[in-house]
């Protein structure tokens, strides 16, 4: 181990010198800082964080690589449109892409992709990794690779249902109350404001207890208790378009209220909402997950990332990161979604700080 | 002075009327469950005369509004009812995992607070140089990981791998104060991650905005040294939108205090809470969603009131 940390140092030492000879000033900042760092970390906790760190930079490396070669993949692959708007986007957005990319592969052709069935029983409780069980067994036998396959089905497809519902409550009572002004938006606003002032997963749990937990039901709690936002977030963008003077001609023309949300209005509005849609997406994923994993939200035998973990949580005392994956799982998506919208504001905004 | 105080006056009576809402919501959510009370204690299996009598007892009879009053009047005094699951009081499975909780939030927020406002006002200073990067990357990851994901990496490396700290934060209610911190030191630290990358990046886009400004500016231009123009002119100035996002995080703390209490077998509200909605236990969720929420709203109260202070634009609404 000891000729680990001397090559660690002297490979760490011969980039800082050279970042320091070539003037890149970025490069030599971190590279200095990493330096420190390491002697600091390697007085504390010996060679292993040292490992951790190599492991950690390398995994850095090829994520970058390899969300380098998927934007340059689709700059040719792309038409002309596409490809244009591919070679401006950062790396952390091309990498966003493929990791989502890869879970709506996994999750459409789960079947062909698990090797078992969802809820098969396939191996002992708690089984250990090996050629035909890729990651183990979980406490009934079933084969965990398979269930993280099928799990990208069911959990982002909930995910997904549950926040277009809450897209739809939010815009439309948002459209109208922009629309229509007075009284009812006064009473719109008030109902959101009383939503908005329990935290939501409080408010989840207390509805949960008297709905009894389900699909259904927790896809209804949660698209209410996450349409506020999507609704302040329409009403605010649609209040400065209704005031415009193409809807007060539109107005005069005689047009219906309808014609006037659906024409005149939702169009301009579409480029904030697809953002807010990837953040909103974020938050409800999670909070789905976080109910999964107390136990009251998607319900067994269905495999899903937040239930797995519970279940599996007990071998994390034996050292095995085991229930690390599904919750991995998770958060990989998150950041991804967050990269991907991070982009997009930056593009529908212009602004770059 | 007197506009000053009558605006938090204002916000105090309608911070209580949320609360009172939010209490009837709540009040009326118990009352949908299926079966009332006296059911649930008894059972399936009770006789017509045994619920009749337990119903007269619990006044479960009286007419919604005045059981409504009677519940809050007592909630008020501290007075929650009687578990459905145990039939103890409420108050007193309470009362100890109350000051558990509290234990673990500050805590935490006394991790946070001092790393996040620092870190933010350095991201701030250095934006867009490398550390600002892996700042916003650390930030953005901490945010994106559910909190059972950041919990057990953290009992994987600091309580399995290397044995630090306790897995299992099995606090007991005679526990020295350097026991307990040690015990929750892991829970503390989950939550203190995720809260302090919100509060990092709000610091950041509150610092920023602020050296945007055009007094800055100036000083700048009349050649006031660097130090001097954030220590003089931006942080007095930057207390207000510091304060607010403290306040507005350590609100959010009580909700992340629920998952981490799970993960980590914590004795607190939150764990309480979780499993009395598993077993439909009306008082017991009732009693800590009021908690919650009568937390939630008086942190965004010292968030309204704290920036109105601090703020005198805000003191003029136009």
């Amino acid at each position: 181990m000891a000729t680990f940390s001397i090559i660690y140092f002297v490979l760490l030492i011969a980039g800082t010198a050279t970042a320091a000879y070539l003037k890149n000033t970025a490069a030599l900042l971190l590279l200095f800082t990493l330096l420190m760092v390491s002697f600091l970390a390697a007085l504390l906790g010996g060679t292993n964080v040292l490992v951790g760190f190599t492991i950690a930079a390398g995994l850095l490396a090829a994520a970058a690589a390899v969300s380098y070669s998927f934007r340059e993949a689709l700059i040719v692959i792309l038409p002309p449109n596409g490809a244009k708007l591919m070679r401006t986007a950062p790396l952390t957005a091309s990498f966003g892409l493929l990791v989502v990319l890869i879970y709506i592969i996994a999750a459409i052709f789960a079947p062909v992709i698990a090797p078992f069935g969802e809820s098969e029983v396939v191996a002992g409780a708690f089984a250990l990794p090996d050629d035909q069980l890729l990651l183990g067994g979980d406490q009934l036998g079933r084969d965990l690779f398979s269930r993280l396959i099928y799990g990208a089905r069911n959990t982002v497809g909930v995910a997904i249902v549950t926040t277009s519902l809450a897209f739809l409550l939010g815009t439309v009572a948002g459209l109208v109350a922009a629309t229509m002004g007075g009284w009812v938006d006064q009473l719109l606003g008030r109902v959101v404001d009383v939503l908005l002032a329990i935290p939501q997963l409080i408010f989840a749990l207390l509805l949960l207890t008297i709905f009894g937990a389900g699909i259904i039901e927790l896809t209804v709690v949660i698209a209410v208790l996450y349409s506020p936002l999507v609704f302040r977030l329409t009403r605010a963008v649609a209040g400065n378009i209704v005031v415009m003077d193409y809807i007060e001609a539109a107005r005069l023309r005689g047009e219906s209220t309808w014609y006037l949300v659906s024409r005149e209005v939702l169009p301009n509005i579409t480029a904030p909402l697809s953002a807010e849609f990837g953040l909103r997406f974020c938050f409800v994923f999670l909070a789905i997950s976080a109910l999964s994993f107390l136990g009251l939200g998607i319900q067994p035998p269905t495999a899903d990332w937040g239930s797995m973990v519970r279940e599996t949580a007990s071998l994390i005392s034996f050292g095995l990161v085991t229930p690390l994956i599904p919750a991995g799982a998770i958060a990989l998506l998150t950041v991804a979604v967050n990269f991907v919208v991070d982009w997009m504001l930056q593009l529908s905004s212009g602004l770059k700080e | 002075m007197s506009g000053l105080a009558g605006l938090i006056v204002k916000r105090l009576a309608l911070g209580l009327l949320t609360l009172l809402i939010i209490s009837i919501i709540i009040f009326g959510a118990m009352e949908a469950l299926p079966g009332d009370t006296a059911q649930q204690i008894l059972g399936q299996g009770a006789t017509p005369e045994a619920l009749a009598a337990l119903r007269e007892e619990l006044n479960l009879n009286d007419p919604l509004p005045v059981r409504y009053l009677a519940w809050f009047t007592d909630a008020l005094q501290g007075e929650f009812g009687v578990s459905v699951a145990n039939q103890r009081p409420v108050a007193d499975q309470l009362g100890p995992r109350f000051s558990n909780t509290l234990f673990l939030a500050a805590f935490a927020a006394a991790i946070a607070v001092p790393f996040a406002i620092t870190l933010g006002v350095l991201a701030a200073l250095f934006r867009n140089s490398i550390f600002d990067r892996v700042a916003n990357a650390g930030a953005l990851v901490s945010i994106s990981s559910p909190e059972f994901f950041l919990g057990y990496v953290l009992i994987l490396v600091l309580a399995v791998q290397n044995q630090i700290f306790p897995p299992i934060a099995s606090v007991q209610p005679g526990m020295d104060f350097w026991a307990r911190v040690e015990m929750s030191f892991l829970p503390a630290l989950t939550m203190a991650l995720v809260v302090m990358a919100y509060m990092m990046r709000m610091t950041r886009a509150a610092i920023i905005n602020l050296l945007a400004s055009p007094y800055i500016e100036m000083a700048r231009l009349k050649g006031v040294p660097q130090g001097r123009v954030i220590v003089r002119h931006a942080l007095p100035n930057a207390l207000a939108p510091i304060i607010n996002v403290v306040a507005l995080n350590l609100a959010y703390l009580i909700t992340g205090v629920v998952l981490v209490e799970v993960v980590f077998v914590y004795p607190g509200v939150g764990q309480l809470l979780v499993d009395s909605v598993s077993k439909q236990d009306g008082p017991v969720v009732q009693a800590c969603c009021l908690i919650f929420a009568a937390t939630f709203i008086l942190f965004n109260l010292i968030a309204d009131v704290g920036s109105i202070v601090t703020n005198p634009r805000l003191r003029h609404p136009k």
